[in-house]
């Protein structure tokens, strides 16, 4: 990268600007190029992702009329959300309204940078990647309250409230349950998480002991409550609070919550991927071409990432939300002593098999394959009897 | 003006600026935000200085601990605009002492220190060294400060829990 453009320095592109200015322009440059062509794509197509999936979870058909099955949708919401009228109240604190949207979207933007998308894709390799991830999250909770109280709306505040309160309690059980990657691999770097790991499912930290599969779904149900996703969107309870601290928003600053709410959620399958399901790591020696290669990492990097994504509409489709105490419960009774067992289980698991024990992996992933096999035949049997057409028609 | 020297400009005046708000604003919300920008700004200095793991910790605890319960706090309180600042002109005098006493002392330590520099910036992994600090020769300290922590959160629960105090305390 600083190559290229000290190469196009010294052709005289910029017209012998200094160095100094051209780094951060070209930086700003790339950044916004980044933003607007994979960021901004990426999480309308979750956005419709996630309508599809929860039409078809409730029998309804979700939108299919925006290119084909309904694609584009995201780029027509868009588009309709920028041209509305930017309403900001009269009884409104207006700086702070009008900033509160994009420090939501800093902090999950700001997430991308050290996410590996392959063994060559990732902005900075940083050596405290998950720390820094887990810690720039803060931003998007100070924006929520920020929204909150500069809404002057009782709802508003609330929803900041409860949504401040959910976020501190969650970075807890999520930072405890991934302690345990963090001991086995010695480093905080995800390029690093992801190497120590190995392309099979057998070498992924999912399966490396039980007590890292716990820790994997103590941390999936963190990281939801706090990008506040069913069940824990008590922030934004429709029933209670109209929408929250979103609720004086319109125009284009709703639709900066949307993006960082979605795209919050696919950071958050991101982070699953890397830290237990291997990241981008494929079977090597079959091509030397690196580009085929990065391709090919990315893809299962993105299937991966997905997978948790479409785990987490499932969901929200299918759970109610539940209320502001068993929330707390939850996270202070269970998910934080559990989380603590899991890293006191991990340190002993490597304490007596420091290479890690050659049969836990194979029973677990077979463990694993046996659920989801009697899952399935479950689910199939109910539907044959059933018999609705519309889940065998999915063209409808 | 090299990069570095611009970069560390900019975040210093991000710094003093946001903390400049926080002590003068008279609406108490705009206070607690505006220390968004100085917790940034430090976080920023400690990145510059290549303390990757110093300025981690920085924004996962004062922005996302502190901040957030400040703000917490600050939003459940009466009254938020229009603090009425009850001692404005009695410490004009004392003040301006102090702060030339304080002042005077910090430039002369910043000319006696002699200061380590390194011709190229140090960039290399700091959580290894800090870690093996903590657990060898810093070792007393690093569990006093986890037993003083430990202290302060069974104490929090005893005063926040009534029926956990017992007979030992009324009400």
């Amino acid at each position: 990268m600083q190559s290229f453009i000290d190469g196009l320095i010294a052709s005289g592109v910029f017209g012998g600007l200094p160095a100094e200015a051209v780094y951060p322009a070209m930086m700003f440059l790339f950044a916004s190029l980044v933003v607007f062509g994979f960021v901004l794509p990426l999480v309308t197509i979750t956005i419709w992702l996630e309508r599809r999936v929860w039409s078809r979870i409730q029998s309804r058909v979700g939108p299919n009329r925006v290119g084909p099955q309904g694609v584009l949708q995201g780029l027509a919401d868009g588009v309709k959300n920028i041209l509305k009228e930017d309403v900001v109240p009269d009884a409104a604190d207006r700086p702070l309204f009008v900033f509160a949207p994009y420090l939501l979207v800093w902090g999950f933007l700001a997430t991308f940078v050290v996410i590996p998308f392959s063994s060559a894709l990732v902005v900075a390799d940083l050596n405290v990647g998950i720390l820094y991830i887990t810690a720039i999250v803060a931003l998007s909770a100070v924006g929520v309250l920020m929204a909150g109280w500069a809404s002057n709306n009782k709802w508003s505040l609330l929803g900041g409230i409860r949504s401040a309160a959910q976020v501190v309690s969650y970075e807890i059980p999520a930072g405890l349950a991934l302690l345990p990657v963090v001991l086995l691999t010695g480093t905080l770097s995800t390029q690093g998480i992801i190497q120590a790991q190995g392309w099979a499912p057998w070498d992924w930290f999912l399966f490396h002991s039980p007590f890292t599969f716990i820790a994997a779904f103590a941390f999936y149900i963190s990281a939801l409550a706090e990008t506040n996703r069913t069940p824990f969107d008590i922030p934004e309870a429709e029933s209670e609070l109209v929408a929250g601290f979103a609720t004086e928003y319109s125009g284009f600053r709703f639709a900066l919550f949307f993006l960082a709410e979605w795209g919050s959620l696919y950071v958050t399958g991101a982070i699953m991927a890397v830290l237990f399901l291997g990241g981008w790591q494929v079977p090597t020696g079959w091509t030397n071409n690196t580009v085929v290669l990065n391709i090919v990492q990315l893809a299962v990097f993105f299937l991966k990432a997905y997978f948790w994504v479409f785990l987490a509409m499932w969901i929200r489709a299918t759970l109610p939300r539940i209320r502001v105490d068993q929330m707390m419960s939850l996270c202070w009774k269970y998910l934080v002593p559990l989380g603590f067992v899991n890293l006191v289980g991990t340190a002993v698991w490597m304490v007596i098999w420091p290479e890690g024990n050659p049969f836990v992996p194979y029973l677990m992933v077979i463990g694993t394959l046996a659920l989801v096999v009697i899952f399935f035949r479950r689910v199939l049997y109910h539907l044959r009897r059933a018999k609705p057409e519309l889940y065998f028609n999915p063209a409808i | 003006m090299p990069l570095e020297a611009l970069v560390f400009y900019l975040l210093a005046a991000l710094t003093i600026g946001s903390a400049l708000i926080v002590a003068g604003s008279h609406n108490l919300v705009y206070s607690a935000f505006a220390l968004l920008g100085t917790f940034m700004g430090v976080a920023g200095l400690y990145a510059l200085l290549a303390a990757d793991f110093v300025a981690v910790i920085q924004v996962m605890l004062y922005i996302g601990g502190i901040l957030v319960l400040i703000l917490f706090a600050v939003m459940l309180t009466h009254r938020i605009a229009d603090v009425e600042v009850s001692n404005r002109t009695v410490g004009r005098i004392p003040a301006a002492l102090i702060l030339g006493v304080v002042g005077t002392v910090m430039g002369v330590c910043i000319e006696a220190a002699e200061w380590v520099q390194h011709a190229e910036p140090v960039v290399e992994p700091t959580t290894l060294g800090i870690g093996e600090a903590f657990l060898g020769p810093y070792i007393l300290p690093f569990e006093l400060a986890s037993v003083v922590l430990l202290v302060a959160l069974i104490g929090a629960v005893v005063v926040s829990r009534k029926e956990l105090r017992g007979p030992m305390v009324d009400g």
